[in-house]
């Protein structure tokens, strides 16, 4: 029987076993590039998706568990961004998406699916959060080419951004 | 493979006394100083481009753009955009008109492994040449069309102008759009005076960066293909002793008979599983029941491992210069220490994934690598295959920082998909990535350093303990039954003058590589970003720093009275500054406080950079957490070709070098490796992290060098050295854990 998830906003009817994690559904069967397999063990959250717009790990969450969610990837976040902020049109990247491009805050970028949704989700809840806060919200996500300190500019960036009343 | 090294030879090769340094091979160094020798190394095999031909270069085509044909590979470093903002210098196109294509064998250059800091430094001087000389072939190309002589024309954005004369221009796209050059590659056009450099030193955005963004960039953990089967291996959950490998004793097919199409593939001793979906492969790889010999071969725990490591070596005088033993005899002082250093583990962020699709007279294989080339060669001879019917594309992973396992997912591919006769997709799972690595062996060093009564470096004396490089990948191992083999010659792993004491100005020098059989009983070994460096300067920027603390003089101007090369002068000079560093003697503040502070400034370098750093750390001393807090690097790599990526590479490797020095172990028992995961191979975390100041100090009139790991010794060096200054302790061996450091405040 066919799993109903809405993912970017679309309604997908996904037939496989309720216990397939989502990550394996993103990638495979809705070939999307944001979520990605780091651990498989909800370690190191380069999986990470938002569902219902809370921050979650794709290897470990089965498929059934979020029937009838709404999913939100990378990908999506321009327009979940919009949607948040009454915005009558998505922009072309999420304010922290520009951010990370303006910081030039990456190198291999592998892990950066995770912290820029996970960064999202924070300035979601939180538009001015702090180094302390940022620190803290971020702290299950790991990067191993050790960009933390751009990544965390490129948070306060966004924040600037969304408080200048830009994207 | 069989590289043909061309190097440039680091900075001045006998600048260290030209005396004795038995054992290099100085052969391939003497080379480049030949002028008719093209810069850069070009590796040896069939199937690959004329390297001598300007086409296999560069393309201009017909919309006045550039194609440069990369042999290096981006690992995620941002070498593409640097390479690209050479190229665009010299033949005056913007980098909007610059691109480049998937490496792939046959088509790009065979410039050899992307490795030890080689992309900008070795394959920046050969593209720069090549585009100089198309440049040149462009120009009078255009003094023909144009009718006018070479010296009266001007190319800005790829448009060739005649001084004077605003209606008499062609574009390079007119010129030869998408035709081939057709002609030799000398290398003998003039370059670019560094002075009128216009993109060359500045902090162009990464090409990559935007796609990378929002979701768009293809990494190889992304690529399907039709009809593919998703793959897993199966093995012990991490390695044992390198030389025994692994042993399948049983397979129980019908411990994955529930999981529908899930197949065991198997081939001497190895164990896989496909599937037509991911899911079903990942389960039935955790689900198969496979009986495994895997003898306890390993010392059982890390002091065994070090008395193991001295035991029984190869013991080679790298370098003996002055009278050693006089010398220390008349010192003033001499500082003395031993230092153990770990296994550590490439741990990429993305295990190793590959698609390989072998038919039965040709394979195709994607894979992320450090040169599709190197790739190639034990691909094929693991599926007894001429090279030049296996194709080997290159997809960018997540930073590997070297030798990690992504040919043994690429020759597990290749395997599966021979065994299937379909397309195989392999992805290592996170345990497999963690415990199959080739890791940075362990290193133990007995570090001696006297000083005269002025304070002046008297002599130095540095013995130390490890393991070369594994060459023989697992699945090669497993299921070709090649023997486990390690690297030898100029390639190998070793103590140079240049690893060990470079910086500093010493009149009696001796270093002895103690060799270790790295076969039996040790795990495998490989190249792990500045290889040893870490390892080297832990221990002898301590001793360094113990001898400016019997001295009575500030570590900072200790190092500064002993170093005799302006280079390394003002790389300590810019991270001492940045760091608005005040002299006074280390450990002069001591605290009784439970949260004590420190600060530690160390130099570092790999093959050809220099690098320091300053460290402020703070210390509980309750819990035996040590947390940097903020980090100063400075690196000099020569021409700065994007000041902007240096300065992103200092970051990281501060944070690495925190990592490095305060967390990261490879643990195992005497059978297997036992650290396989995030948990139980700990990295640096967000609220760990160090707040960095990264420097470039550049030197645009000299040769670009490796900026990509070079700072990461010097960082690691300053935190031990703050940790003195702290609490007046030293550490000897690292990771700096909480154990050892409550443990070394017991005993103090």
């Amino acid at each position: 029987m066919a799993t109903r998830i809405t993912v970017n906003q679309r309604v997908q009817d996904i037939d496989a076993p309720a216990d397939t994690p989502l990550l394996y559904i993103l990638s495979n069967e809705l070939a999307l590039q944001g979520p990605r397999f780091g651990c498989g063990l909800a370690q190191c959250g380069s999986c990470s998706v938002l569902v219902d717009g809370v921050e979650t790990r794709s290897c470990v969450t089965p498929l059934g568990k979020v029937s009838g969610r709404s999913i939100t990837t990378l990908e999506g976040l321009p327009t979940w961004y919009a949607e948040q902020h009454k915005l009558p049109n998505a922009p072309a990247l999420h304010p922290l998406q520009q951010a990370v491009i303006d910081e030039q805050a990456m190198h291999c970028g592998y892990c950066y699916n995770g912290l820029i949704v996970k960064g999202a989700e924070l300035l979601s809840r939180n538009p001015q959060p702090t180094d302390n806060q940022i620190r803290t919200a971020m702290n299950g996500h790991l990067c191993r080419c050790g960009t933390y300190p751009r990544i965390i500019k490129a948070i306060q960036r966004a924040s600037r951004m969304m408080a200048g009343g830009g994207q | 493979m069989i590289t043909t090294a061309t190097a440039f030879p680091r900075r001045d090769f006998l600048k260290a006394g030209g005396a004795l340094l038995i054992g290099f091979t100085a052969a391939p160094q003497a080379r480049a100083q030949q002028a008719d020798v093209l810069p850069g190394d070009i590796g040896q095999g069939p199937g690959q481009p004329d390297p001598d031909r300007l086409d296999t270069w560069i393309a201009i085509h017909a919309d006045n753009t550039a194609t440069i044909f990369i042999g290096h590979v981006d690992l995620g470093q941002g070498i593409a955009t640097s390479l690209l903002q050479i190229a665009a210098e010299e033949l005056d196109l913007d980098m909007s008109q610059m691109k480049t294509v998937r490496l792939e064998t046959g088509k790009g250059p065979n410039t050899g492994n992307t490795g030890a800091s080689s992309g900008v430094n070795r394959g920046g001087p050969r593209i720069r040449l090549a585009a100089a000389e198309a440049r040149q072939a462009l120009v009078t190309m255009a003094s023909a069309r144009l009718e006018a002589p070479v010296e009266k024309l001007t190319v800005a954005h790829g448009m060739v102008s005649v001084a004077g004369n605003s209606v008499q221009q062609v574009t390079y796209g007119q010129l030869i759009g998408d035709r081939r050059f057709e002609v030799p590659y000398t290398g003998k056009a003039p370059i670019k005076d560094y002075r009128t450099h216009k993109i060359v030193g500045t902090s162009v955005p990464r090409i990559d960066i935007p796609d990378k963004a929002h979701g768009a960039f293809l990494y190889m953990q992304h690529v399907r293909v039709p009809g593919m089967l998703h793959g897993r291996i199966v093995r012990p959950r991490g390695q044992g002793s390198y030389a025994d490998g692994a042993r399948v004793m049983n397979v129980d097919t019908d411990s994955i008979r529930d999981v529908p199409g899930a197949r065991v593939i198997r081939r001497g001793d190895f164990v896989g599983v496909v599937a037509a979906k991911e899911w079903d492969a990942v389960r039935s790889a955790q689900q198969l029941r496979v009986t495994w010999d895997l003898p306890a071969a390993l010392p059982a725990t890390p002091a065994e491992l070090f008395e193991k490591m001295r035991s029984r070596t190869i013991d080679r005088l790298v370098l003996d210069r002055g009278d050693v033993s006089a010398a220390f005899a008349r010192a003033a002082h001499v500082a003395s220490g031993r230092f153990d250093s770990p296994y550590q583990a490439h741990a990429p962020f993305a295990p190793s994934c590959a698609i390989a699709d072998v038919k039965a007279d040709s394979a195709l294989v994607m894979c992320s690598s450090q040169g599709v080339y190197g790739a190639r060669a034990p691909i094929a001879a693991v599926l007894k295959m001429p090279q030049e019917k296996v194709t080997v594309q290159y997809f960018q992973g997540a930073g590997s920082f070297g030798h990690a396992c992504f040919n043994d997912a690429a020759q597990a591919a290749a395997v599966m998909s021979q065994e299937t006769g379909a397309p195989v997709r392999v992805q290592f799972m996170r345990w497999d990535e963690h415990g199959w690595d080739f890791y940075q062996p362990a290193h133990s060093a007995d570090v001696k350093i006297a000083i005269d009564a002025n304070g002046k470096l008297l002599a130095y004396e540095y013995h130390g303990w490890h393991h070369t490089w594994s060459q023989t990948e697992t699945t090669a191992q497993l299921a070709a039954g090649q023997a486990a083999a390690e690297g030898d010659g100029p390639r190998a792993q070793a103590l140079t003058p240049f690893n060990t004491g470079d910086m500093y100005a010493i009149p009696n020098w001796r270093i002895v590589n103690h060799r270790v059989p790295g076969l039996k009983g040790y795990l495998k070994g490989g190249n792990l970003r500045s290889p040893l460096d870490v390892a080297i300067s832990f221990g002898a920027e301590q001793v360094m720093d113990d001898l400016a603390h019997v001295a009575g003089v500030d570590p900072y101007l200790f190092r500064r009275q002993n170093i005799g090369d302006d280079r390394w002068l003002a790389v300590l000079d810019a991270v001492a500054k940045a760091a608005n560093w005040t002299p006074r003697k280390a450990a002069a503040n001591l605290s009784s406080a439970r949260v004590v502070t420190g600060r530690g400034i160390g130099l570092g370098t790999h093959l050809s950079s220099y690098g320091a750093a300053v460290a402020e750390i703070e210390v509980d001393k309750q819990t035996g957490v040590i947390v940097a807090k903020r980090m100063y690097g400075a690196l000099e790599a020569g021409q700065a070709i994007n000041p902007g990526i240096i300065e992103s590479q200092i970051t990281g490797m501060m944070v690495q070098a925190a990592s490095r020095v305060l967390k990261e172990e490879v643990k195992f028992s005497a059978t297997n490796v036992t650290s396989v995961d995030w948990v139980s191979y700990p990295i640096l975390r967000f609220a760990e992290s160090p707040e960095v100041t990264a420097i470039v100090v550049k030197r645009q009139d000299q040769r670009s060098t490796g900026a990509g790991e070079e700072a990461l010794a010097s960082g690691a060096a300053a935190i031990a050295n703050a940790f003195f200054d702290a609490t007046g302790v030293r550490l000897r061996e690292h990771p700096m854990t909480p154990a050892r450091v409550l443990a070394a405040l017991k005993n103090a």
